[in-house]
């Protein structure tokens, strides 16, 4: 099972309220990387089941211009996860968050109910991959573990809110309280090669404040962030987009190393900078996000 | 599909509609509220019919406040009104009845 | 007969109107006519007192009856209280057939509707009507015509002739026992009188309306002593916090904010965005929020504009505060920081003529660079609809948009793809309003469409690569693969209004509304 969606761009991973049809109907004019279709907190707990209709037309019907599906389910510990994985993998979600994850077990138990839909729908076998939402203290030692879970698992994502309530703390907006669990996660993330996603910034007249935590993520190495209005695209999409000076160096670095590779050096200089193979794939994201960005259409 | 008890479902929210479904003993009787009844009402009364037919609803009083909702929104309420009046709880039939 | 924007204009409505069809944005261009003038009664005795103590007594002193012309204007908006009152005095006395030359009528002016029913009220002419009187109209309530005219036509249609006003009912902010009439200051400040000035150079009689008598002389006149028959002072001539609102807060909506970026993306990137350039835009959030984005572009190149003109916000006026632009040309205050704005020696009143009559000798619209409108639908030929609306009735308001987007070398039309389900991007509007050969772009949420005609637009929008750009049947397309294609509004067959182009040829007539009923 190798699916390519696991290392898609995700810059930006906008939440939707299921239950709203006026959210649900056309949120690609933003161009968010991925829309997450929400079954749990956003709804209401006697609108469950209407959210779910809602969501299987609107993945039915909805031309979403590909821009990536995922659907939040409600939690392992609610009656309602695994009729909720039924509908989206019927509807045709690319992907499923799964809320609270403490464990490696939490994923497993959600890989075997996508197993199990996929079959009954009819959908090719390791097609709907995974995200594994952080919320607690616990799930965040095991990061680790959870990270290699599951070949379906393409990513892991920091829930601060309920976080920080079991830190027993609250959000300070100077990001001291989550300093520990970003640095871990992002750690754990790359170490099994997958990607590591932010918390939402829920106060939407601080754009400034929003502006530093985005800042801060990226050059922390984060994938990306979860985001609650499509007003917070516009300034992520700007911070992950490599600037011109990058551009041009990466440019160079990859020219360089599969010149000198060809004539057997190793190690050499490019702007006064010692570079090896090492610099090689780091390039090569560089330009992929700058052609994702807009900002560049070379060859390479 | 029996319409046991009466159900509703939906909101008047702008794109949404609120659909109300009571048992009815003289077929499908439908009645639809809509600021775009000039343009869409006759689209709307196809998808709601189809809908019911689809899930085999034969005898219902439905009335369709509607505010702008899409195709796929007025099927998604249909449905869910019909499964509240039914008390059904099962798993449903997505890709089957539901589509 | 079939017009010029391909709309079938009954030849009954053309025989008892005398008008023509529209033939063309310059149909009149260089065309020769008389203008036509009031009867003045004079007054030379320094004994007379115009001030009088009620309108019923101006009124009967003006000769009012049956079949009469009355006029208004429209500077308090929603906040007027001027036309329900003179009405009120003319249904108590039993007057009939009366025709209402309004600069603009608004939900304000609910009250009128039962006149419309019992004949008092039977011809009405304006830039549009909301509210109850446009349901009212459209449901075939009124005896006449309503005819729909914008700000230039108006004025065209008074200064020919074609319009004449018996009395004129001009409700001024401030004004004398002699007349001298002042748009600024009182209770129901609204900053300046543009639209009335026509009216005064043009109505048999003149009466000026005021809840605030001051001292003589009240100089500047906006409207002067020589003009005025009769001074009236009443309680109240207005709401003001409905005359002029606090400037709207800058929108949040991201939609919006996306149209916003798209239009100044096409302001900027278009050959007439250079220093002295010349703008007008509205109130919308996406129409501020643009002006906004605007002005960053111009800071960052020192670009200053030359002029900006129309209704204005504090938005446009911070420009002129700023030193960004030249001059704030104005014709109607929208926020309560334009109408302090006016203290700005640079920010000039302009009447509605000078800004918009199509047969003066040259409009500041022709001088327009760029203006930014909104539109409750646009067709595939760019033709926009602002007064019909999606549910049959008359709901809207023609204001500057024909005169405008005629004038300006670029009119962008800002509108969002989808009104709810109705698709704003149609095969056929409703209603012609302005015709499409006025509009240059239009800018949705989904992209961005120039008008085939305009080549030069379309090279330059191509050449920056910033502009989402889209075939305006591609814009189509898309809303109906999302809604679905509407089917058309069905009307009734009687004629009850017609939308008056600029020079006043018909560019559309709107036909009852007819209740929905399933057929089958």
């Amino acid at each position: 099972m190798n699916n390519p969606n696991k290392k898609r761009l995700r810059r930006t991973m906008m939440f939707l309220n299921c239950q709203k049809p006026g959210l649900i109907k056309d949120p690609y004019i933003y161009q968010p990387d991925s829309i997450m279709l929400d079954l749990e907190d956003a709804v209401a707990e006697k609108e469950k089941d209407a959210a779910r209709y809602s969501l299987y037309h609107a993945l039915q019907e909805i031309d979403y211009r590909g821009v990536e599906k995922v659907v939040r389910i409600n939690g392992l510990d609610t009656g309602l996860w695994r009729e909720d994985i039924r509908c989206a993998v019927a509807g045709g979600c690319d992907s499923i968050r799964l809320p609270k994850t403490e464990t490696p077990k939490d994923v497993e138990m959600v890989e075997q109910a996508i197993d199990s839909a996929e079959q009954e729908f009819g959908i090719p076998k390791g097609k709907i991959l995974i995200i594994a939402a952080l919320e607690s203290a616990k799930g965040v030692l095991n990061a680790g573990a959870i990270c290699s879970s599951s070949e379906r698992l393409f990513g892991i994502a920091l829930s601060g809110g309920d976080y920080t309530k079991d830190l027993q703390t609250t959000l300070s907006g100077t990001g001291v309280e989550l300093m520990g669990a970003r640095q871990h996660m992002i750690i754990a993330a790359r170490a099994a090669g997958v990607q590591c996603f932010d918390t939402v910034h829920t106060n939407l007249d601080d754009m400034e404040g929003f502006r530093r935590e985005v800042q801060i993520i990226h050059d922390m190495g984060f994938d990306g962030k979860s985001i609650i209005n499509p007003r917070q695209i516009p300034i992520v999409h700007e911070i992950y987009t490599p600037k011109p000076k990058e551009i041009i160096f990466a440019e160079k670095v990859v020219r360089e190393i599969d010149e000198k590779k060809a004539q057997g050096i190793g190690v050499f200089t490019v702007d006064g900078k010692m570079i090896d193979i090492a610099f090689y794939d780091g390039a090569k994201r560089t330009l992929a996000l700058a052609k994702a960005s807009g900002v560049y259409d070379g060859e390479l | 599909m029996e319409i046991k008890k009466p159900a509703v479902a939906g909101t008047l929210e702008s794109s949404d509609c609120m659909v109300t479904v009571e048992p009815g003993g003289n077929g499908v009787e439908f009645d639809l509220e809509s600021a775009v009844i000039r343009q869409y009402g006759y689209q709307i009364r196809k998808v709601t019919m189809e809908t019911l037919e689809r899930l085999g609803v034969k005898n219902v009083k439905i009335r369709m406040v509607d505010k702008g909702a899409l195709d796929c929104t007025i099927k998604a309420r249909v449905e869910c009104a019909c499964y509240r009046a039914n008390e059904y709880k099962g798993y449903l039939p997505w890709g089957g009845v539901i589509r | 007969m079939i017009n010029a924007v391909g709309r079938e204009i009954p030849d009954e409505i053309l025989k008892i109107t005398g008008k023509e069809p529209f033939q063309g944005n310059f149909y009149k261009e260089g065309k020769i006519f008389t203008k036509a003038g009031p009867s003045i009664r004079p007054v030379m005795d320094n004994r007379h007192s115009k001030l009088l103590k009620s309108i019923r007594e101006a009124l009967e002193k003006c000769g009012a009856h049956d079949g009469m012309t009355v006029s208004f204007h429209h500077h308090f908006r929603e906040g007027d209280l001027i036309v329900n009152m003179v009405m009120k005095e003319i249904h108590a006395m039993g007057l009939k057939d009366i025709t209402i030359c309004a600069s603009s009528l608004g939900k304000a002016h609910d009250p009128l509707v039962p006149m419309i029913e019992d004949g008092t009220i039977t011809n009405i002419e304006s830039s549009g009507v909301r509210g109850k009187i446009g349901e009212s109209i459209s449901k075939g309530k009124l005896k006449g015509l309503a005819i729909m005219r914008s700000h230039g036509g108006r004025v065209r249609a008074i200064t020919t002739g074609e319009s004449k006003i018996d009395i004129a009912f001009i409700g001024s902010p401030t004004c004398d026992d002699y007349g001298n009439c002042r748009g600024i200051g009182g209770k129901a400040d609204c900053g300046v009188l543009s639209y009335a000035i026509v009216d005064g150079n043009h109505a048999n009689y003149c009466v000026a309306i005021t809840d605030c008598l001051v001292p003589y002389p009240n100089l500047p006149a906006h409207i002067s002593q020589t003009k005025i028959d009769y001074v009236v002072v009443v309680d109240e001539i207005g709401i003001p916090s409905k005359i002029a609102t606090g400037a709207a807060k800058p929108t949040t909506d991201q939609r919006k904010l996306l149209m916003a970026q798209y239009c100044t993306d096409v302001v900027v990137n278009t050959p007439w965005f250079k220093d002295g350039f010349s703008y007008q835009t509205g109130v919308g959030g996406a129409s501020i929020a643009s002006t906004q984005y605007l002005a960053e572009i111009m800071r960052e190149r020192n670009i200053k504009m030359g002029f900006g003109v129309g209704g204005l916000t504090k938005a446009m006026c911070k420009l002129l505060d700023d030193g960004m632009a030249r001059v704030m040309l104005d014709v109607q205050d929208f926020d309560l920081d334009a109408v302090a704005n006016l203290r700005n020696v640079n920010h000039h009143r302009i009447t509605a003529g000078a800004y918009a009559n199509p047969l003066n000798k040259g409009a500041f619209v022709n001088k327009l660079d760029y203006v930014v409108l909104a539109s409750l639908e646009v067709d595939v030929h760019f033709n926009c609809n602002v007064v019909v609306g999606s549910d049959g009735m008359i709901t809207g308001a023609q204001g500057g948009h024909p005169d405008t987007a005629q004038g300006a070398k670029c009119a962008i039309v800002i509108c969002p793809l989808l009104q709810g389900r109705i698709p704003a991007i149609c095969t056929d509007v409703t209603t012609v309003t302005t015709p499409g050969e006025s509009i240059d772009v239009v800018v949705t949420d989904y992209g961005v469409a120039v008008n085939p005609a305009r080549q030069d637009i379309l090279e330059a929008l191509k050449a920056c690569g910033k502009v989402p750009l889209k075939t305006i049947e591609e814009l189509r397309d898309i809303a109906y693969s999302i809604v679905g294609e509407p089917r058309k509004v069905e009307f009734g067959e009687r004629v009850v209004g017609i939308i008056e182009a600029r020079d006043g040829t018909i560019m559309d007539v709107v036909r009852e509304a007819k209740e929905f009923k399933f057929e089958d």
